[in-house]
């Protein structure tokens, strides 16, 4: 396959992923933030949701502050946001349409009418009461994108690229959704336990739809261990750290290729890290760290993955 | 200006035998059917995404091709004519193409004169002596013709245009017919047309025809300037109808005068390359040393034999204006035949006579720059005003070489659908020729309709619509 197209298909994934992971992350804070009116700092779960993202720089330069209507405007509608769900799947649909010959067509003419009604919600603008509805269709579009690649195309190359980067920006969104709850958490350690901490358990399982798995694998009540261990460690758990590790390590070795002996050294030793990890060494280390730690080598493994496959200087 | 040539209806307002069946459907047919229909046309288009990309004010806006659901339907006898009037041509043309950069036997023989050959700036002296698989230089040809009535010859066929570079809009014709299947399908049922949809595997099999000596699978690739370029969806679309990958300069490169393209398993060879990009752009180390879009080295591949253009490089030399009115006399010395196609008669005017009466007739006639494309530069007498003549005449008398005219052609018209409903608007008809070891080409092509009432000019960068083209099988 041509390194330029399997470059589109990754991006196409992961964009479309990212749109959806934005919309879960925004729906988890705005969830949480209806729980948590802590008077003392007000907005408190938004600018947590800005610094796990990345993005409060950029925010701060352009807002004054970061109220629930702000952020939700940054992160969703934001033209001037990368990563903003707009510009996301902006980006999805102009990555496909590089590359239009080589997906079905009904995996474009879907991405496309997602982009035409996107660009329609941008020029309208969310109401209030449209903001849980404006998330859902946005997750119902991802699901539909994926849907139709699973259902329509050839297992090749073509699918694996386009589950490369699926799988990995799903790595990269989960760590960041359970850090929004470090995040949040810091200043009230004391309510560990509490009846608030069970309902942010909670709306962070509903925002990556595990709750009812939760229920399923533990029969038991949220506890924050556990709940880690369901988004970490779990490989039937889809969304889970070693789920999506498992798919990225499977894939790398199919595609293979002559150049790609270091990437796959290199996930393997993650992939294993996190197949025979325990809760117990995690929280010894300490949850936020191994999460920092986890962001940091997915980071490092992109950049590879780039050089392996996309582009290399040496021809 | 009187009234023009219709497709569909004889002057005394009855219908034409071969539209007959199609005119009866479309009287029973309610109103509403049609006005569903059409926006489902518009809807599907767009949720497809077939657009055509703007230059100009409104750059970088995706438009769509507005499409006439009004099918052109031309009889099987007329095809017939058509169709062996086109090869005809085309294989003269590359007949033509090969003399100019080998031998020169048509400058030696005085049929036309070297100075129009080898001062035309389309002429490429790094083609001279190059030799190209089967002497194939025009691979894909796109002539444009049109019909009018010419003294007592009703409706007559003239070629415009042989398009050789890089001709556009086949892409349209196959999407047309997809659409006008999906709209009505009953029409198919009823009505013997011939089939347009294999075009994708003729154009394969013609590139591959094409490939180095001695290689047994080729590669074949389509090359296109990028996703910005107005006609990107068609390079998308062939490519991947053929099931080839479609490439942009910066996924090849040369080395030991062979072309690869970068893949994620490392760098493979490609051997047959349909590039969508103009000679200029080609290779920045043979010609526009600026250009971003092409591969450095990919000349000197071509020349050492190791890969295969398609089109050649140097076809502009016989699809330029000047050169036009030469191709019935290449006709008559490559194939010793008469032309079966007329040419639109032509002034140059760089001959004083020819100058003199086309200066006198302005309003009556069409002029065109020589090296124009897609109607930027011309005059359309009848419809200009007196300004816009006065001024076009001082072009004219600056540089007269620069220019032919030709009498100003009342298109033929076919009923299209407009705002005011049902209306005559002035259509032209592009079909492809394939040229490779063998020479074919799709009982069809792409009818483009000017929509403004009046407007001769067709093209979509100035307001043109398409409609699908039936060739009957009876």
């Amino acid at each position: 396959m041509l390194s330029s197209t399997a470059d589109h298909l990754y991006w196409k994934a992961r964009s479309m992923e990212r749109a959806e992971n934005t919309a879960r992350m925004l729906d988890v804070t705005y969830r949480m933030s209806l729980l948590n009116q802590a008077v003392d700092e007000p907005h408190h779960e938004w600018r947590a949701m800005l610094s796990i993202s990345g993005l409060h720089e950029d925010f701060e330069a352009r807002y004054t502050e970061p109220s629930a209507e702000n952020v939700m405007h940054f992160m969703a509608l934001d033209e001037k946001n990368p990563g903003s769900i707009y510009n996301s799947i902006f980006s999805a649909r102009e990555n496909a349409r590089a590359i239009r010959g080589t997906i079905t067509s009904e995996m474009w003419e879907a991405l496309n009418q997602t982009w035409l009604e996107m660009r329609r919600i941008h020029t309208e603008g969310i109401a209030e009461d449209g903001v849980s509805r404006f998330f859902e269709w946005v997750k119902e579009r991802s699901h539909l994108s994926r849907g139709i690649a699973h259902g329509t195309l050839l297992r090749d190359d073509t699918f694996r690229f386009l589950r490369l980067g699926t799988f990995f920006e799903r790595a990269d969104n989960t760590a960041r959704i359970l850090d929004v709850k470090y995040h949040i958490l810091l200043p009230s350690l004391n309510d560990v336990g509490g009846a608030a901490d069970y309902y942010q358990w909670g709306a962070l399982l509903r925002s990556v739809s595990a709750f009812e798995s939760y229920r399923k694998v533990y029969h038991d009540l949220l506890t924050p261990k556990r709940v880690a261990e369901l988004l970490i460690l779990r490989p039937d758990m889809p969304r889970s750290l070693t789920a999506c590790m498992n798919e990225v390590n499977r894939l790398i070795q199919e595609i293979n290729g002559p150049r790609s002996s270091e990437l796959l050294r290199r996930c393997g030793m993650l992939h294993g890290a996190l197949r025979y990890g325990s809760i117990e060494d995690i929280f010894t280390h300490g949850l936020h760290e191994y999460l920092s730690d986890f962001l940091e080598r997915i980071y490092e493994l992109g950049d590879l993955i780039n050089t392996t496959y996309f582009w290399s200087a040496d021809e | 200006m009187k009234i023009a040539y219709d497709e569909m209806y004889v002057a005394d307002g009855s219908v034409r035998e071969h539209y007959r069946s199609y005119a009866n459907w479309l009287q029973s047919t309610p109103d509403s059917v049609i006005a569903r229909k059409r926006e489902e046309a518009d809807m599907a288009f767009h949720r497809v995404g077939i657009t055509f990309a703007m230059y100009g004010e409104d750059a970088g806006q995706e438009r769509l091709i507005p499409f006439d659901i009004v099918p052109r339907i031309i009889p099987a006898h007329e095809w017939q004519r058509l169709a062996d009037g086109l090869l005809q041509r085309v294989r003269a043309l590359n007949a033509f193409l090969h003399d100019i950069y080998h031998d020169q036997e048509i400058i030696k023989a005085g049929r036309i004169p070297a100075k129009q050959i080898l001062e035309n700036s389309q002429f490429r002296k790094e083609m001279v002596g190059v030799a190209v698989p089967e002497q194939i230089y025009a691979h894909i040809a796109g002539v444009d013709l049109v019909r009018a009535d010419n003294g007592d010859k009703l409706g007559e066929y003239y070629v415009l245009e042989d398009n050789l570079r890089t001709p556009s809009g086949v892409s349209y014709m196959l999407e047309n017919r997809k659409m006008m299947m999906r709209l009505f399908p009953e029409l198919f049922a009823r009505n013997a047309i011939a089939p347009v949809e294999h075009y994708p595997d003729l154009l394969l099999n013609n590139l591959r025809s094409v490939a180095p000596a001695g290689i047994s699978n080729p590669n074949v690739v389509v090359l296109t300037p990028g996703q910005f370029n107005s006609a990107y969806f068609e390079h998308a679309f062939l490519a991947q109808q053929m099931g080839v990958e479609l490439v942009d300069g910066n996924d090849l490169f040369v080395r030991g005068e062979t072309v690869f393209m970068r893949t994620t398993q490392g760098p493979q060879r490609v051997d047959v390359i349909y590039r969508r990009i103009d000679d200029d752009f080609l290779d920045p180390l043979a010609f526009r040393k600026d250009s971003m879009l092409g591969v450095p080295g990919l000349f000197s591949a071509y020349c050492a034999g190791n890969v295969t253009l398609a089109n050649a490089v140097g076809t502009g030399i016989a699809d330029d204006k000047a050169i036009y009115m030469h191709v019935p006399e290449m006709i008559r010395f490559y194939c010793g035949e008469e032309p079966i196609l007329s040419n639109v008669p032509t002034w140059e005017l760089s001959k004083p006579k020819d100058r003199e009466y086309v200066l006198a007739h302005l309003q009556e006639l069409v002029v065109k720059e020589v090296h124009g494309s897609g109607g930027y530069g011309m005059l359309v007498g009848p419809t200009s005003t007196a300004d816009e003549i006065a001024i076009f005449r001082d072009k004219i008398l600056a540089a007269p070489e620069k220019y032919i005219a030709q009498p100003t052609l009342s298109l033929s018209t076919c009923p299209t659908y407009v705002e005011s409903g049902v209306a005559p608007r002035h259509i032209d008809l592009r079909p492809y020729v394939l040229s490779g070891k063998e020479i074919t080409m799709v009982p069809g092509g792409l009818t483009r309709v000017a929509l403004k009432e009046g407007s001769l000019v067709v093209n979509s960068s100035q307001g043109g619509g398409t409609k699908d083209t039936w060739v009957l099988e009876n």
